[in-house]
């Protein structure tokens, strides 16, 4: 088993990590896409998160999958288990991926490149929290609750609007531009190969410090409140910037709260809405589909108005 | 050019995470060769076809041995089985989409995680690639894939004399390259270089970092030195360049300045960026400025491939049918239709799986007629100074209904002497978006040229099953012959015979002109396509008339 890169030392990136850490604290804020060129660090993030999680109870780790590209149907969804159905006639179900992701974090890269019928599938499970198996004379139910994390290049191919509407939460990656911190890239890369143990033996106190923090957070977000000032102020800013629907709210009031869970704070202030706000809802602006002003900028100018 | 390929060769198997080479031109025989040569003995060696399906490339299930046990038995896929050793891809650039990334996954990950076909499989897989590429125009190697490749070569077409001829055998490396030793500097000086040339993403820094830790290791060193440092931004990061700056270097450029504290020692980055200079054939140099103009019109690459992706259309699952006429039969889906009846079926001591043809099941797939909108522009001067804003407005418009229906897009723009093609048929409304801004003004119009790089384009998309639609948008007053010269009685039969070669193919010719005259409709007549005269300053109707 590869060692894998630990989250604290990835240079910068600080939208993504918090996206990510939000959706580790919240598992209701519906999932995380990240967006970014080649070469960012996006699934090296994503799956160096998986260290972070907070075990679900004593000896039980957050389960993390990683769904492959070429992934079938069967292998997700779950099917017939073949070896006992030839071997011994045993008409018994073998769960899939779905089942596995459970409680957990099921991830996509390249979700763009993911086939359509696969991709509806996921959709239609996240949103349900149950996975409905009528296959093979199988008749199964099984609840499947996972966050759903996608990492792609738009590049590569556009990624429908119907499926990004389904993240709670959007990032943008790019490229570190300024050299200091792609010297220190390089720098924490090759330590990294020389001698990963050595690396994340480094690092171990600053993940501890990170596992801590979430699952603080995680125990102190039933008790966040939002006053209603910064409720109202969440919903003129989604009228503002022409948010879609409710949901656009909804994930403005979960993020807000779990970053204030996340600053071991019990009130959830504007600060905090501020820091949340392109995350939750540049990817839900009605948008001219050729407009490349960026929805960002868009949500800052709103905040900088709303806000002064 | 090939002494350089050949030392990647060891290279990349001192180190397989180099993770190979996409290799252009001739004499590539030899460089691969060169790469099994350099590799331990008895390293697996595999060839990819350009058709492979995921059943072989993972792993799945093994057809005759599953049917002669009684229990579903697993096959390796090609990548696993050549673990350690050297895979050869031909025709890269014609990989599927979907393939290529699959494959990308492998190469960061050095396994391969196959969940299909009823078993999840994880087997080793570190291999060394072999991409040949033999796109033309922008035909390319897929980005996903050739970001992961340390080593791009693009070999002198013309063969050399004499063959050239490895002569290394197993290399035997006494150490493993990422112990290598390697200075602060080193790493600036990778990290500032990437920046000069232009190089964006970190992946090409971090294989030039391992490029030079590989090269000390072959030449014995146990760190990293200068000339690893040149050789290693030589093979990896010169190919990737963007930009060069210009030679008289005397102006120390502000980035790289703080690092030199007295004034007579130049940084390690100058140092290094000096030496790989001297290294360069001139002709090089002015490649990589023409290399970065392409990078930021036509970015992205392997759009080819991308098409062959949709050709097979996507599964939609299974249904009971014979496998005949072009149907593929799902093993899996047959077995498992089959086996609650195997206790049925089977006499006493039989252990053979009994499968009735009421059990076989094929996949089916759903192809749709898709379409290619081939936007062909006139940015010539008479265009270009009236409506070429409003023309690339239509085509915004006309992209964003393309975008909702899904369907693909390519741009040609014709100015000057020639045509050219901005963006190969792709479904990323992101470049489409930025070839078309950065799209310029001026000069003559070849037509001619414009309409035969459009039936260039049609046939292609035409081979691979989709619907060609061509827009043309000019003033139809081509003055460019299709040789290059400005003689407009050549300029307009040259036009007239692009255009009827175009007949076939459905379009519609838009008159961008101030006053549309007879020229536009003639080659609309010509090529059997629509004619509209743009509206001024209403490309809304324009959009209408075309979609009705």
């Amino acid at each position: 088993m590869r060692i894998p890169f630990p989250f604290s030392a990835i240079v910068g990136q600080d939208e993504m990590k918090r996206a990510l850490l939000i959706a580790a604290v919240d598992a209701r804020i519906g999932g995380v896409m990240v967006f970014g060129d080649r070469g960012t660090g996006k699934s090296t993030a994503v799956r160096a998160l998986a260290a972070l999680l907070p075990p679900l109870e004593k000896g039980v780790p957050v389960p993390f999958v990683d769904l492959p590209l070429g992934a079938t149907e069967d292998r997700v969804v779950g099917a017939l288990d073949l070896e006992r159905a030839l071997g011994a006639g045993e008409k018994a179900f073998e769960p899939g991926l779905l089942a596995k992701a459970d409680r957990g974090f099921l991830y996509i890269d390249e979700i763009n490149l993911l086939e359509d019928h696969i991709v509806d599938l996921l959709l239609d499970v996240a949103a349900s929290g149950e996975n409905v198996v009528e296959r093979e004379g199988l008749s199964v139910r099984h609840p499947a609750r996972f966050v759903l994390v996608g990492s792609g290049n738009p590049e590569e191919g556009e990624l429908r609007p119907q499926l990004l509407d389904r993240f709670g939460l959007s990032v943008e990656v790019r490229t570190p531009q300024d050299l200091d911190s792609r010297v220190e890239v390089l720098r924490r890369c090759d330590a990294f190969e020389r001698d990963g143990a050595a690396f994340a033996a480094i690092w171990a106190k600053e993940e501890r410090k990170a596992l801590k923090r979430i699952a603080k957070a995680k125990a102190l977000l039933p008790d966040v409140e939002m006053p209603d000032a910064v409720l109202r102020r969440a919903s003129e800013l989604c009228i503002a910037v022409g948010a879609d629907g409710l949901r656009g709210e909804l994930t403005l009031m979960r993020a807000s709260r779990a970053q204030a869970a996340l600053d071991g704070k019990k009130i959830v202030t504007e600060k905090h809405l501020e820091s949340v706000a392109p995350l939750s809802l540049r990817h839900r602006l009605r948008r001219n589909v050729l407009d490349e002003t960026g929805s960002t900028a868009r949500i800052e100018r709103a905040m900088a108005e709303l806000f002064g | 050019m090939i002494e350089d390929a050949l030392i990647a060769a060891q290279l990349c198997a001192v180190d397989p995470e180099l993770g190979g080479m996409v290799l252009r031109g001739e004499g590539r025989d030899a460089v691969i060769e060169a790469m099994r040569q350099a590799m331990p003995g008895g390293a697996p060696f595999r060839k990819i076809p350009v058709h492979i399906d995921d059943e072989r490339l993972l792993g799945g299930l093994d057809l005759a041995a599953t049917l002669a046990a009684d229990r579903p038995v697993a096959r390796k896929g090609l990548l696993a089985e050549a673990d350690g050793g050297l895979v050869v891809v031909p025709m890269a650039e014609r990989l599927d989409a979907g393939i290529a990334s699959r494959i990308a996954a492998v190469l960061d990950t050095g396994e391969v995680v196959a969940e299909r076909d009823g078993m999840g499989r994880r087997d080793k897989a570190r291999v060394v690639f072999a991409l040949l590429d033999d796109g033309v125009d922008d035909e390319r190697v897929a980005d996903v894939l050739a970001e992961r490749m340390a080593f791009w070569f693009d070999l002198p077409r013309t063969r050399s004399a004499e063959p050239v001829e490895a002569q290394f055998t197993g290399l035997t490396v006494l150490r493993q390259a990422q112990h290598c030793d390697v200075s602060d500097d080193a790493l600036q000086a990778i990290a500032a270089t990437a920046t000069t040339l232009g190089v964006a993403s970190v992946r090409g820094s971090l294989l030039t970092l391992r490029a030079a830790k590989a090269a000390a290791v072959l030449a014995g060193r146990d760190a990293v030195n200068e000339d690893d440092l040149v050789l290693a931004i030589r093979l990896v990061l010169v190919p990737r360049a963007t930009q060069f700056p210009e030679l008289p270097h005397e102006t120390p450029e502000p980035e790289s300045a703080p690092q030199s504290s007295t004034s007579e020692t130049k940084p390690l980055e100058d140092v290094v960026l000096d030496a790989v200079r001297a290294t360069l054939p001139p002709d090089m140099i002015a490649a990589i400025a023409e290399n970065g103009r392409r990078a930021a019109t036509a970015k992205g690459r392997g759009s080819g491939a991308k098409l062959k992706a949709q050709l097979r259309g996507c599964p939609v699952g299974v249904r009971a049918g014979v496998p005949r006429g072009g149907n593929r039969l799902s093993l899996i889906e047959t077995l498992r239709a089959a086996a609650p009846w195997q206790k049925l079926r089977r006499l006493p001591g039989d252990k053979q799986v009994r499968i009735r043809r009421n059990d076989l099941r094929i996949k089916r797939f759903q192809s749709r007629a898709e379409t290619t909108t081939i936007f062909v522009v006139d940015a010539s001067g008479s265009s270009a100074a009236a409506r070429l804003a409003e023309a690339k407005g239509a085509v915004e418009l006309l992209l964003a209904q393309a975008y909702v229906k899904r369907a693909q897009v390519a741009l040609i723009a014709f100015r000057g002497t020639t045509a050219e093609l901005l963006l190969p048929p792709t479904r990323s409304l992101t470049r489409a978006r930025r070839a078309l801004a950065e799209l310029p003004g001026g000069g003559g119009t070849p037509l001619a040229a414009g309409l035969n790089a459009a039936r260039e384009v049609a046939f292609a998309v035409k081979a691979k099953d989709r619907t060609p639609f061509v827009v043309v948008l000019t003033d139809g007053r081509g003055n460019i012959a299709v040789d290059g010269t400005a003689d407009a009685g050549a300029a307009k039969r040259d036009a007239e015979t692009a255009a009827k070669t175009l007949s076939g193919i459905s379009g519609v010719l838009i008159d961008i002109s101030a006053r549309p005259r007879d020229e536009g409709r003639a080659i609309a007549a010509a090529m059997g396509a629509r004619f509209v005269a743009l509206p001024r300053g209403d490309a809304n109707s324009l959009t209408a008339a075309i979609s009705a």
